[in-house]
């Protein structure tokens, strides 16, 4: 019982279930697998979204051009698909990862050599991406008629039960979950954000971890990019427009303290998963969707209350764990 | 070793040579402003306008009284992203005493109370529960807009009084708005209130090292809790008068004020790390925004693409006297 307690992630985990539950008071459809399966495909690109985040916050900095990255990338993949449909899609990935990867990249560059703080760089990226999006389209849409059958139908396809879509969410989680729990950058980017002091005295170059977390920011943002485009077939400015604040809600309402160091890739899926079942469940309870806002609001409230207890205390946890190992 | 300790004469303020004050960030600013000014001028002939020049005011105004408050609070070493979620709720606030037949001084009570309540709940989260201030106002700008939305959904309360109207769209005198002059005062008590009283030197003081403050006597949390209050009531006023200026509410009202308050208060020079920065250069910053925005939109350039121009001269500005220095220093990169 002891160990449990000391792993929030079961604490959500029950949060979640519990709301399920009350939910399927009200519309008992909600828990069926196949809606649960619905309701995860839908959550996929906010739980990329919050990964690629998390990554960037345990270094104690923060990343509010995510959103605007995805609008730019999602924009620019939109468009070489209409002008050469030919380019297969795994291509157009690739390629979305890439101009992510340099959006990410520009970020990194300002935190590590210009020493200026992550959330000033990132704010003024923000309206940057956002408004070279404009730049690039002319301030034209990309609609469905002008992008190609593969281009819209790749995410759907189902392939053993569940869309591709889906497969990529889990892929990515799996992913994170080895680089931070197994390799030596998920350690490095814990320890800078435990103490950047201690760091570089343990050999840890933190400006180039932090310039490493932003590159991944980046990707995952252009990833994501690629996904939301297909997924809602259009690509305009307007794109996840404020949508940067969602994501940081995601990581919050996981554990993931602002302040570095604690967090998990756990934490961060369970926290987008909540937001996506709340936005979800709303309209088949017949709660105008109205009240989203708010209640993810409260969430967010409630969740910070929840985790500042204690924080102080998983910190030397995880430094002891350190120690022994 | 027995000598008598010196009668040290410590000063209120420290005399700054005039070379220190040439090279401030202020400084920088008017350079910087003189320059918009000028390129503006030439590029539209409509520009050097008292007219036009007045109504470039009205592009900042309500966000740069958001940011004076701000100053304070970013000063002090917290943040609030909930100020344009609070200027929707007031907003919508005054929209609903509207329907119900409120009188214009009570509109104004309104709007103000709701802005200062809100503020004081950021306070009392942060200062209370010792919650980071960052999270906390995500939380609460998703919770304010959000009651605004439940309440609104996708109506709009129109129908404010006649009387109403001046605070946002009414002239003190010749081309100068209710606005501007609001927006000068302002701008002269927190001046004050920041750099001559003992109340602006905590805040400086709680921004460098709030553990010494504490250990010195500062009641720390009781001034921070002040400062998300007054963050708050501006956030009211501001919405008094947007609200006023646009004779509507919707629920998106002053979407991505915050981050544009922000943007003022860093440009201004404000540390985001706090502990350091200045009136004068949040003032300056907001003129300079105004100008820009202003210039390009006579230009006909489209608001989004103004946003560049502001993103890349926050970051610009701030990487410059880093770069310099580094030049200087001769350890570039």
């Amino acid at each position: 019982m002891k160990n449990l307690r000391k792993y929030r992630e079961i604490w959500l985990l029950a949060a979640i279930a519990v709301l399920i539950g009350l939910i399927s008071t009200r519309f008992p459809g909600f828990a069926d697998p196949a809606n649960l399966r619905q309701v995860f495909n839908d959550t996929s690109i906010l739980m990329i979204l919050a990964l690629g985040q998390m990554v960037v916050i345990l270094t104690r900095s923060i990343d509010l051009s995510m959103a605007s990255n995805l609008c730019f990338t999602g924009m620019v993949v939109a468009m070489l698909n209409a002008a050469h449909p030919a380019i297969p899609i795994p291509a157009l990935i690739v390629i979305a990862l890439l101009v992510g990867l340099v959006l990410g990249a520009i970020n990194g560059l300002l935190v590590w050599r210009l020493n200026i703080p992550s959330i000033v760089v990132t704010l003024g990226t923000l309206t940057i991406y956002r408004g070279a999006t404009f730049v690039v389209s002319g301030g034209a849409w990309v609609n469905a008629d002008q992008m190609s059958p593969d281009f819209i139908n790749f995410q759907r396809a189902a392939f053993l039960g569940l869309p591709v879509l889906s497969w990529i969410a889990l892929l990515v989680i799996a992913l994170f979950f080895v680089v931070m729990t197994r390799t030596q950058i998920g350690r490095s980017i814990y320890a800078i954000g435990v103490n950047p002091t201690a760091s570089v005295y343990a050999g840890i170059d933190v400006g180039r971890t932090k310039f490493i977390v932003f590159c991944i920011s980046g990707m995952i943002g252009g990833l994501a990019g690629y996904l939301w485009i297909s997924r809602y077939v259009i690509a305009s400015v307007e794109v996840a427009n404020g949508y940067e604040l969602n994501i940081i809600a995601a990581c919050v309402i996981g554990g993931i303290s602002i302040a570095g160091g604690i967090g998990s890739v756990g934490g961060a899926v369970l926290g987008a998963l909540f937001l996506g079942i709340i936005s979800n469940a709303l309209p088949v309870i017949n709660i105008s969707p109205f009240w989203q806002m708010a209640i993810s609001g409260s969430a967010i409230i409630l969740a910070v209350v929840l985790n500042a207890r204690g924080e102080r205390r998983q910190g030397r946890i995880i430094l002891r764990k350190a120690e022994a190992a | 070793m027995t000598d008598a300790p010196h009668p040290r004469h410590i000063p209120d303020r420290l005399d700054k040579p005039l070379s220190s004050a040439i090279f401030s960030w202020e400084a920088l600013l008017v350079v910087i402003a003189v320059l918009i000014f000028t390129v503006n001028s030439f590029a539209s002939p409509y520009f050097l306008d008292p007219w036009s020049l007045s109504d470039l005011t009205f592009n900042f105004t309500e966000k740069a009284l958001i940011a004076l408050a701000m100053a304070l609070l970013i000063i002090s070493g917290e943040i609030d992203l909930s100020v344009a979620a609070i200027v929707a709720l007031a907003s919508t606030m005054m929209g609903m005493a509207v329907q119900a037949g409120a009188g214009t001084p009570v509109l104004v009570a309104i709007g103000i109370v709701v802005g200062l309540g809100c503020g004081a709940f950021n306070g009392l989260l942060v200062t209370r529960l010792g919650l980071p201030s960052i999270v906390v106002t995500i939380g609460t700008m998703s919770l304010f807009r959000g009651i605004a939305f439940i309440i609104l959904g996708d109506q709009a309360y129109k129908g404010y009084p006649e009387s109403f109207a001046f605070f946002g769209q009414g002239y003190v005198w010749w081309v100068f708005s209710f606005e501007l002059a609001l927006f000068l005062v302002a701008a002269l008590i927190y001046w004050f209130v920041l750099h001559r009283t003992s109340f602006g030197r905590r805040v400086f003081a709680i921004g460098n090292n709030p553990v010494a403050c504490q250990f010195s006597g500062v009641r720390v949390d009781r001034i921070k809790f002040i400062l998300f209050c007054l963050t708050g009531l501006m956030s009211g006023i501001a919405s008094v008068l947007i609200t006023s200026r646009l004779g509507s509410t919707r629920p998106s009202i002053a979407q991505g004020y915050e981050l544009e308050a922000i943007t003022m208060v860093v440009l201004g020079g404000v540390s985001i790390l706090g502990g350091a920065g200045s009136i004068l250069g949040v003032v300056l910053a907001a003129f300079i925004m105004g100008l820009v925005t202003f210039g390009l939109g006579l230009l006909n350039v489209p608001g989004i693409v103004m946003s560049i121009f502001i993103g890349l001269l926050l970051i610009i500005v701030i990487a410059l006297p880093i770069v310099w220095r580094r030049l200087r220093e001769g350890r570039f990169a």
